[in-house]
């Protein structure tokens, strides 16, 4: 049964993408993103990567579509559209995909237990991390603990990024003649927004309250610190959308949001240093406390929470970055 | 009792599917805008409140069927205003409905 | 026939894997190519995270009567995929609005012509 919702999903997530390629309006093609997104996060419940699922959900159906949308208001809004459709490139991707086809037929079947992929680390992992760590997630175990360094590189890389965006957008271009004009069309547009400013009201504390559930509950359910990250920064995000940027940067002051990144990071190096100093290696949170699954809850919920914090100021600076910028 | 909430939990996941289709049907054929939004709104708010009633009553009274009340009654408190919000941004921007000549008045 | 079903997940990763391709390669306009760029990475993700499913598995969290877990490893590979894409996204989104700004257009055969000028 399970096979037959996998393989209409997959017929549909095909169908979306060909849509993709087709349309030349680059406004629905962004919403159409968000939508193969949201197919995708689908099929990874159906699979069994629930993490997955959340944070494709999160982050490709939250911030990539905000994104997008946000440069195609800064840039244009239709594509050229193409006289024929290009012969060459078609013919390079269908010998692509014929190569790479003829190379799944020695790949393992769907779901085959006995596939080399389960062979040695994944139930090596599965065996001890109950008794080694006893955190009930073993993503998170495996994300934090086992594979820690790899997510303390991964959260160098977001704010590596972030430091990118704000270095390329930072600066607006004549801020200060246009603060003087934007006054008066804000207030129009507010009462405009009544009916989602009252909504927003009601639903933004709630948003920033499951953003912390998932942060403190990724130990035992799906969740951790990048999907908390994110739906963190999607509550911001809709409050600036809603009643304007600058009442937005009035309440999250963008030197306190820039500290913050880099306070993530450092909470994570840091406690890596601490096991350091504690007389065990880089990232050994046995060292960390006297009992050692007691170490590795105490190190998994710092790192986790320095994921957090980064991921959420690294979202909310980036689209303070892009919506700040004035169209030339 | 078993059999009738297992059937009765059918019955609705049934009809929701079927409202959904019938939302999807609905904004492909419906000629206007602002049509379309009310076939739009058929699948957010009575499609997905079958469905997750239908869910609500297959798991019982336990921890999920909390979580699933907590889904629809977000679910339509969010959807409207969605609907409004997108109705709103068209009409700013100068969509008008398409309104059909009108026959004379016998 | 069983071939069929047990590899069809892989295929529709290829099939999605080469439309973004397309996308990148054939598109003028700089933003189609990042979509593009967008569906070849979830496709990829698509065709680990099939790797990674057991049959008759359960999501890998540790629960009263569940014995057989899916593969955790993939998992942690996505998971982290998926943010490094989001990122390198919004750095390239980045690029992509100071080239309108500098240039006026973004579609990739005006700027090229830009910059044959002199």
């Amino acid at each position: 049964m399970i096979h037959v919702v996998d393989m209409t999903l997959l017929a549909f997530l095909a169908l979306v993408a060909i849509a993709i390629t087709r349309m030349t309006n680059l406004f629905a093609t962004s919403v159409l993103t968000g939508v193969y997104s949201l197919l995708m996060a689908c099929i990874f419940t159906v699979l069994d990567a629930v993490d997955v699922a959340f944070t494709e959900a999160a982050v490709g159906a939250g911030i990539s579509t905000v994104l997008f949308l946000a440069t195609l208001s800064l840039t244009t809004q239709r594509e050229k559209p193409q006289r024929s459709p290009n012969w060459k490139a078609l013919c390079v991707a269908l010998l692509t995909g014929g190569a790479l086809v003829y190379g799944t037929f020695d790949m393992p079947h769907f779901g085959d237990p006995q596939a080399p992929v389960h062979q040695h680390v994944g139930p090596h992992y599965i065996g001890v991390s109950p008794t080694q760590i006893g955190v009930p997630n073993m993503v998170t175990s495996v994300l934090a603990s086992y594979r820690g360094y790899d997510t303390l590189g991964e959260t160098a890389v977001i704010f590596t990024a972030c430091m990118a965006v704000l270095l390329l957008l930072q600066h607006e271009k004549r801020r200060d003649e246009q603060s003087a004009v934007e006054e008066k069309p804000d207030k129009e547009a507010m009462e405009h927004a009544m009916i989602l400013r009252v909504q927003s009201k009601f639903f933004i504390p709630l948003i920033l309250l499951f953003g912390l559930y998932v942060q403190f509950h990724g130990d035992f359910g799906p969740g951790g610190g990048f999907q908390a990250g994110v739906i963190f920064a999607a509550g911001i995000i809709l409050y600036s959308l809603v009643n304007g940027l600058d009442k937005a940067r009035q309440i999250i002051p963008p030197n306190v949001l820039h500290g913050l990144v880099a306070f993530g990071l450092l909470l994570y190096a840091g406690t890596g240093l601490a096991s350091l100093f504690m007389d065990g290696n880089f990232l050994q949170y046995r060292a960390l406390a006297e009992e050692a699954t007691h170490g590795e809850h105490i190190g998994i919920l710092l790192i986790e929470l320095g994921v957090g914090v980064t991921v959420a100021t690294v979202m909310t600076s980036m689209f303070f970055s892009f919506s700040g910028r004035r169209r030339s | 009792m078993d059999l009738i909430v297992y059937y009765a939990s059918w019955a609705l996941l049934s009809c929701g599917a079927f409202l959904c289709a019938v939302g999807g049907l609905g904004i492909l054929r419906l000629p206007d805008f602002y049509s379309r939004q009310h076939a739009a709104g058929i699948t957010d708010t009575l499609g997905s409140a079958f469905v997750l009633i239908g869910l609500m009553l297959q798991s019982g009274f336990s921890l999920n069927a909390a979580k699933l009340v907590m889904i629809l009654i977000f679910l339509i408190l969010t959807s409207p205003v969605a609907t409004h919000a997108i109705a709103q941004a068209a009409r700013q921007s100068g969509l008008e409905p398409k309104v059909v000549a009108e026959e004379d008045e016998a | 026939m069983s071939d069929a079903l047990g590899l069809y997940n892989y295929w529709i990763a290829i099939f999605l894997m080469m439309v973004g391709f397309y996308n990148v390669i054939a598109s003028g306009n700089l933003v189609k190519k990042l979509i593009g760029l967008s569906i070849f990475q979830t496709s990829v993700f698509l065709l680990y995270i099939t790797m990674g499913k057991v049959k008759d598995g359960t999501a890998p969290i540790l629960g009263d009567g569940y014995d057989t877990f899916s593969n955790p490893l993939p998992h942690v590979l996505i998971l982290t995929a998926i943010v490094v894409g989001i990122a390198t996204t919004a750095v390239g989104l980045a690029l992509v609005v100071r080239i309108q700004e500098h240039f006026g257009t973004i579609e990739e055969d005006e700027l090229i012509a830009q910059e044959d000028s002199p």
